[in-house]
């Protein structure tokens, strides 16, 4: 057999059919389900008369509408609360797993299925979210859907596909102390573009990369969308496999031993053909902030906004001043200059135990600076929130002067009331910096963890690297 | 679905690359459970001067009167002309639901994020992938005609102006054959229920930790 890539390896196993067009019947292991693209499949599947077709692949959770603070007082929007409600509803009908609000086990879909070890190396994973990506650090094919393929899995356990093109992302060398995955995916974005995964799925490849640990690699596969590319890989490693073992839904005895070899062999062979390859030098990777409306419009800490007078290109020096313009910035003005009001740290993204270790570290003994109107911690799940507090890293956040809150989706889209008001200026670890995605006329700043906490004690973006003691 | 068939529309025209579907459809829409009702709501950070929620009434706010879709000559407006990366971000099927939801029928881009053009396909709107130059050059006619109207025939695969010229474009065979007919993927699909279970079998012998 030819030299396969880790993600023909993947495929092959899920193929249940495919015609002489190569489209394929792709059989999905785990299918991950929220409150928000759900209601629309479950209708859909009443409607039409058609059962479920395996409901044990099946973990649902809600997110997107979940208050991260007075929980107490239920969900007191009657449309997301009736959007939560239903979520149970469907749940216990089909009798599938949920965990509901106030659940212990309650948390973002793309960390509780990880968390969970629902997440595991060469499943197919998908849920009706873009962000579904981030499964992929696990070396299992993890892509978002829209609600109809919701429903076609509900139905089906398959999902009609074309086979994407491969394409692999090397990182060459390890990147400088302090250098985040958020700052590595970031980068990368810069480099390819926003589209510059389309049609593609993505390898990360590299010393920088195998260094991460599972929390960086899910920040890197998190943000593949925003490359333009459904899926995102990173091969299964021992740093996996230990990540993996003893979680509750993960194998054990005679079937972990058998899971584990197999896992072993999910890698690309050493001769197999990518249809585009992407190098970046590590050692060149500095802190990066976004300054504009996608997250492609990316600088590094120490650099100046750009000037659209400098883009030869008409469409894309538009679009720079379509930026420039909602986000009332100046071209040539140093990032670090940019002063802010909201700090959010949280989302599928950066909201991690490792992530709150990273910002507790820098807000340490420090004070949000005056200007910051809130600065607020999200953890990803009530689980990391309760490692967070056992770690004491709440105390650090609170007695810097930060909102330690419940776990949620949050501002990353301000789909509850956590939102920025119109002209307001976030940094964000989260991964969408579209106009009014945190908020009518919000102004979203992408970074890292460590660098939202900087931004938050000093008032304006600053090298993170200055501040690490 | 509705079966696609060939027809003649009025255009309009956005010009803007990366048109993310946070901008097609903001997230505090997405709270509805159902799938239609979302067209009045379209682009709605563009479209109002004021923020809305959902149950708000429409009629109470600040239209904004430079926005293209809320000129009179557009109200019909059944193809939408786009740059590249149209609907990136979020996989979101609302963004789908309200272009339909308004009218549209077909989105011509030289480019499409891939989810949103999966998505297209399951509810009956064709997107359209075109050369960049001919997109430049239908943006031109587009700003120089009053009325600016193409033809869409998907069985041919070809968007025709009124002069006559003829732009042909490329589409997956299958998805051209469901949208013709308004098939519903998923049964087709269950069509092949049996080669499913077979497959489940085998599969679960070789990776018991699955099942």
């Amino acid at each position: 057999m030819s030299a396969q890539t880790l993600y023909d390896k993947i495929w092959a196993a899920h193929e249940v059919r495919s015609d002489e067009n190569g489209l394929t019947l792709l059989y999905i292991d785990r299918h991950l389900v929220h409150e928000v693209t759900s209601p629309q499949a479950f209708e859909g599947l009443e409607l039409a008369g058609r059962a479920l077709w395996r409901k044990e692949s099946i973990l649902a959770v809600a997110d997107h509408n979940i208050p991260t603070i007075n929980l107490e007082n239920g969900i007191t929007d009657a449309v997301s609360r009736l959007q939560v409600e239903t979520l149970d509803q469907n749940c216990d009908k089909y009798g599938l797993v949920v965990f509901k609000m106030g659940d212990e086990r309650q948390g973002i879909v793309h960390i509780i299925g990880p968390e969970q070890g629902a997440t595991l190396p060469g499943m197919t994973v998908v849920c009706g979210d873009s962000h579904t990506s981030t499964h992929g650090a696990f070396g299992a094919l993890a892509f978002g859907i829209g609600t109809s393929e919701v429903e076609h899995v509900m139905a089906t356990q398959c999902l009609i596909q074309n086979k994407s093109k491969n394409m692999r992302i090397t990182i060459d060398g390890p990147v400088a102390v302090s250098i985040t995955a958020k700052d590595i995916v970031l980068r990368i974005i810069a480099e390819i573009g926003t589209a510059g995964g389309t049609g593609h799925t993505i390898e990360f490849a590299g010393e920088a990369i195998t260094n991460l640990s599972m929390e960086g690699r899910m920040t890197l596969c998190n943000m593949t969308i925003e490359a333009g590319a459904r899926a995102g890989l990173v091969a299964c490693d021992q740093t996996t496999i230990d990540y993996i073992e003893g979680r509750p839904f993960a194998p054990t005895g005679e079937n972990w031993k058998l899971a584990v070899s197999y896992w072993q062999t999910l890698h690309t062979d050493k001769n197999a053909v990518f249809d585009r390859e992407v190098h970046i030098d590590g050692a060149l990777i500095e802190p990066q902030i976004t300054w504009g409306t996608s997250p492609e419009m990316v600088v590094s800490v120490n650099d100046n906004i750009p000037d659209p007078a400098a883009e030869s290109d008409e469409i894309k020096s538009g679009g720079m001043r379509n930026a420039l313009a909602y986000m009332g910035l100046e071209a040539n003005v140093p990032i670090n200059e940019v002063m802010l009001d909201k700090i959010f740290i949280g989302s599928c993204t950066n909201s991690r135990i490792e992530d709150l270790r990273a910002a507790a570290q820098i807000a340490k003994g420090r004070k949000v600076a005056d200007n910051i109107k809130l600065a607020m911690v999200v953890p990803g799940s009530r689980l990391v929130k309760r490692q967070a507090e056992s770690e004491g890293l709440d105390q650090i956040f609170i007695d810097a002067g930060f909102e330690w809150r419940e776990p949620g989706c949050s501002m990353c889209l301000a789909m509850n009331d956590d939102r920025l008001e119109p002209g307001e200026r976030c940094a964000s670890t989260s991964n969408r910096n579209f106009e009014g995605r945190q908020g009518q006329g919000g102004r979203t700043h992408l970074v890292s963890p460590a660098m939202a906490a900087a931004a938050a004690v000093t008032g304006h973006f600053v090298d993170v690297r200055k501040l690490v003691r | 679905m509705d079966k696609f068939q060939k027809f003649s529309g009025i255009v309009v025209a956005i010009d803007r690359p990366n048109i993310d579907t946070d901008a097609i459809i903001p997230k505090q829409y997405l709270k509805s459970i159902k799938r239609s009702g979302f067209g009045v709501n379209l682009f709605d950070d563009w479209r109002y001067l004021d923020p809305g929620e959902p149950g708000k009434s429409n009629s109470e706010r600040r239209v904004n009167p430079d926005f293209l879709l809320n000129k009179s000559r557009f109200k019909h407006a059944q193809i939408l002309l786009a740059r590249e990366n149209f609907a990136c971000g979020s996989s979101r099927e609302h963004a789908v639901w309200a272009l339909m939801d308004f009218g549209f029928k077909v989105v011509i881009a030289p480019s499409f994020a891939d989810i949103f053009y999966n998505n297209s396909f399951k509810n009956g709107l064709l997107p359209v992938v075109l050369a960049a130059n001919l997109i430049d050059q239908l943006f031109e006619d587009f700003e120089r005609q009053q009325d600016y109207q193409l033809r869409v025939d998907l069985e041919n695969q070809l968007v025709t102006n009124r002069a006559g010229i003829q732009m042909p474009f490329e589409i997956d065979e299958f998805r051209k054959y469901c949208l013709l007919n308004g098939f519903d993927d998923i049964g087709l699909t269950m069509q092949h229920a049996d080669q499913i279970k077979a497959f489940e079998q085998k599969y679960f012998a070789q990776y018991p930790w699955l099942q």
